[in-house]
């Protein structure tokens, strides 16, 4: 049962995080269907650097260099929905889509070359970071503690207060909802629109790295994240595109993600025999479900999706 | 002068030019990965990756491995169908990948566990595709939600069932399914002949010449006839389409249907062929739903431009494959494609900028010399270069 509560917990903060960078973005009027690729990329970054960094490094600096390597190349690679997006007015479903499949090719074949280029007989796409992985973790009896959790739980609280009460969040939404009528008042909304996606690359990156670390400690880059990103799109709308909804939606979603993991430590669950391919498609049947009985009501930003043209006003 | 005046404005020769420059944009991308990775031997194998079969030996393995790919290229050409028929509709097929899924799963279970002959498979497979799609049609009609994310969503379920039902008819040594050539030979779709002209080579079947006639089959609907005036509509403007009396919601399950089928008898066109078998372990969805986008797309989003941008991107990927794998990782095709997907996006822009220009410079030149010769030639022979 330690072990479902420590599943869920770290697997709701990556939904969390990464439902949350899908926010800041709809609010800015972006659909932002990269999360996936951006998750892949953050998840790169953070592997590369825990692989790179020396034996003996303290336990902080790993910390604190395997999160900004995450969150620094998310946010490098939302540029490529933002510069499209924004700036030359692209298909925002498309854009997204490419970054998604861009993300897994460019880190396979990146990770391959790293592995090849060490040992020429290494063909493998994957990383391992156990040694490194430990700094994140801290035991309290049985339970794994990790230091994302406790990110998680600030950036969520970090993200209400901006959203909600600075004047930045305000502006931020008032772009998403009616955008000629922001920028009448003087708002950029180009620039709005930027910081909206630079922020969801920021959380994405970071869910990224927090996603390959919880659980696992290799990551094979061939597989991207398994369409993580789209459940953490899925959180998002079922929390209504509100931080504290969405922190709801992410522990429930967590836990069904969870209990792929551990289905077979709980008795009464592995007594029933359920085939474990069952648990694996949970998460994502219990998602079709839930987004079927909570669309109809949506709150979705008004002109998320609409390319802003200034001289449609 | 006339002539050659109107080909740079002419839509179709525009969609060319900008697929051309999206695929050159792709491989010169590619290109410098490559000589990031290793730049010893970055020009031969970029060479490789655009010449494929070209660079086999003899003319017999060439004729074979071009076989081979259009072979996968009949697939893929069906998953890009199914994109582009839903994008002409307004929706973003991106379940194709499971509605292909589907296919496989049914198709292979049809003709491994109850001894189907092919046409039954076939027709099984499209169902199955159809079933799935509709899934998100009608969550899309009736529930709202995006069907983006509920195709996604089945991409994943479909995959875990589609494992789970084949593990039943697997080879019991093998994580694959049964060979169908020593199982039900029925089942293989046959070759008619084909196979003489390409070095007998046997996954040269009727699954070719089939997939073009969808291509055409789909280019009519869509242009021809009242049924693809109603779909275009409804993806126009729903509820235009709505007051004027079409059933959106209908046509959007349907279209989503259709699609499905599609994509179903796709997967039915690979596996059908004997050209591989399905891994019941199979940890990722297949590549080719995806690659089917890239088709879509760099076809300029016409079924006819997908036979051709198809082709293309099944060429480079198994041109990947033959390049020097312990120095470059295969999936750098993966990597062009998807970069060519992106650059898709600035497609309307880019045809945006180009008439733009072309007005601008036209009403320059009257200005300029009122009452002259237009001398435009300087345009004309640009278009005529590419």
């Amino acid at each position: 049962m330690v072990l479902l509560l420590q599943y869920t917990i770290i697997f709701a903060s990556v939904l969390c995080l990464v439902a949350l960078g899908g926010c800041f973005s709809e609010h800015s009027g972006v659909i932002n269907l990269g999360l996936e690729g951006i998750m892949v990329m953050g998840a790169l970054g953070g592997a590369v650097t825990m692989f790179f960094l020396p034996p003996g490094t303290s336990p902080f600096l790993i910390v604190i260099a395997t999160t900004l390597a995450a969150v620094l190349l998310g946010m490098l690679f939302s540029c490529l929905l933002a510069v499209a997006s924004i700036n030359f007015k692209a298909d925002q479903t498309l854009i997204g889509t490419a970054m998604n499949l861009l993300a897994t090719a460019g880190a396979t074949v990146f990770v391959r070359a790293m592995n090849t280029s060490i040992n020429p007989d290494n063909v493998s796409t994957a990383i391992a970071y156990i040694e490194e992985k430990q700094a994140f973790l801290k035991y309290f009896g049985k339970f794994e503690f990790n230091w994302f959790m406790v990110m998680a739980v600030v950036l969520l609280i970090v993200s209400y207060i901006v959203l909600y009460k600075t004047r930045f969040g305000l502006r931020l939404q008032a772009c998403g909802e009616n955008p000629q009528a922001a920028d009448s008042v003087g708002i950029n909304v180009y620039r709005m629109r930027w910081a909206g996606v630079l922020i969801s690359g920021f959380l994405g990156g970071l869910g990224g790295i927090v996603y390959i670390t919880a659980g696992v400690s290799e990551w094979k880059f061939e597989i991207g994240v398994a369409g993580f990103g789209f459940l953490a799109l899925a959180v998002m709308i079922f929390g209504q595109w509100n931080p504290t909804r969405i922190a709801g939606a992410a522990l429930l979603f967590g836990l069904f993600r969870a209990l792929s993991n551990v289905y077979t430590g709980i008795g009464f669950l592995a007594a029933l025999n359920i085939p474990g391919t069952v648990y694996n498609m949970l998460p994502y049947i219990i998602s079709l479900i839930v987004l079927a009985f909570t669309s109809k009501s949506s709150k979705a930003p008004k002109a998320e999706g609409i390319p802003y043209d200034k001289g449609m006003r | 002068m006339e002539e050659k005046k109107s080909l740079i404005k002419n839509p179709s020769f525009q969609a060319i030019l900008t697929s051309v420059v999206c695929i050159i944009l792709g491989l010169l991308i590619g290109y410098i990965v490559l000589l990031i990775i290793n730049p010893v031997g970055a020009g031969e194998a970029i060479k490789t990756i655009i010449l494929n079969f070209l660079t086999r030996a003899s003319s017999m393995a060439r004729a074979k491995a071009l076989g081979n790919t259009l072979a996968k290229t009949a697939p893929l050409l069906m998953c890009a169908l199914s994109i582009c028929f839903c994008y002409k509709v307004g929706l973003f097929n991106i379940g194709a990948p499971g509605q292909y899924e589907a296919g496989a799963c049914i198709g292979l279970y049809a003709a491994l566990a109850w001894n189907c002959n092919w046409i039954v498979c076939l027709l099984l497979a499209a169902v199955a595709g159809a079933l799935v799609g509709s899934i998100s049609g009608f969550l899309k009609a009736y529930r709202n939600v995006n069907e983006v994310i509920s195709g996604i969503m089945l991409n994943w379920i479909i995959l875990y069932l589609t494992n789970m039902i084949l593990t039943r008819v697997k080879d019991p040594t093998s994580p694959y399914t049964m060979k169908l050539s020593s199982k039900n030979s029925g089942a293989l779709i046959p070759s008619a002949g084909l196979e003489a002209l390409f070095a007998h080579n046997k996954t040269v079947t009727l699954a070719i010449p089939l997939s073009i006639l969808f291509a055409v089959l789909i280019w009519v609907i869509l242009n021809k006839t009242k049924f693809g005036y109603e779909l275009k509509a409804t993806g126009f403007n729903k509820e235009a389409a709505k007051y004027a009396g079409m059933k959106e919601k209908q046509n959007i399950i349907v279209t989503l249907a259709i699609g499905g089928a599609l994509a179903g008898v796709g997967a039915a066109f690979l596996f059908l062929t004997g050209y591989q078998e399905w891994s019941t372990t199979q940890s990722s969805v297949p590549v080719m739903g995806f690659n089917g986008i890239a088709a879509t797309f760099l076809g300029g989003l016409h079924p006819i431009g997908t036979i051709f941008a198809s082709f293309f991107i099944q060429s480079i990927t198994d041109g990947g494959a033959l390049i020097d794998k312990s120095v470059y990782p295969s999936q750098i095709s993966e990597l062009i494609s998807s970069i060519i997907i992106y650059l898709c996006g600035f497609v309307l822009f880019f045809k945006y900028a180009l008439n733009n220009w072309i007005r601008k410079k036209e009403t320059r030149e009257i200005s300029k010399v009122d009452g002259k010769v237009i001398d435009t030639a300087a345009a004309g022979k640009e278009g005529g270069d590419k």
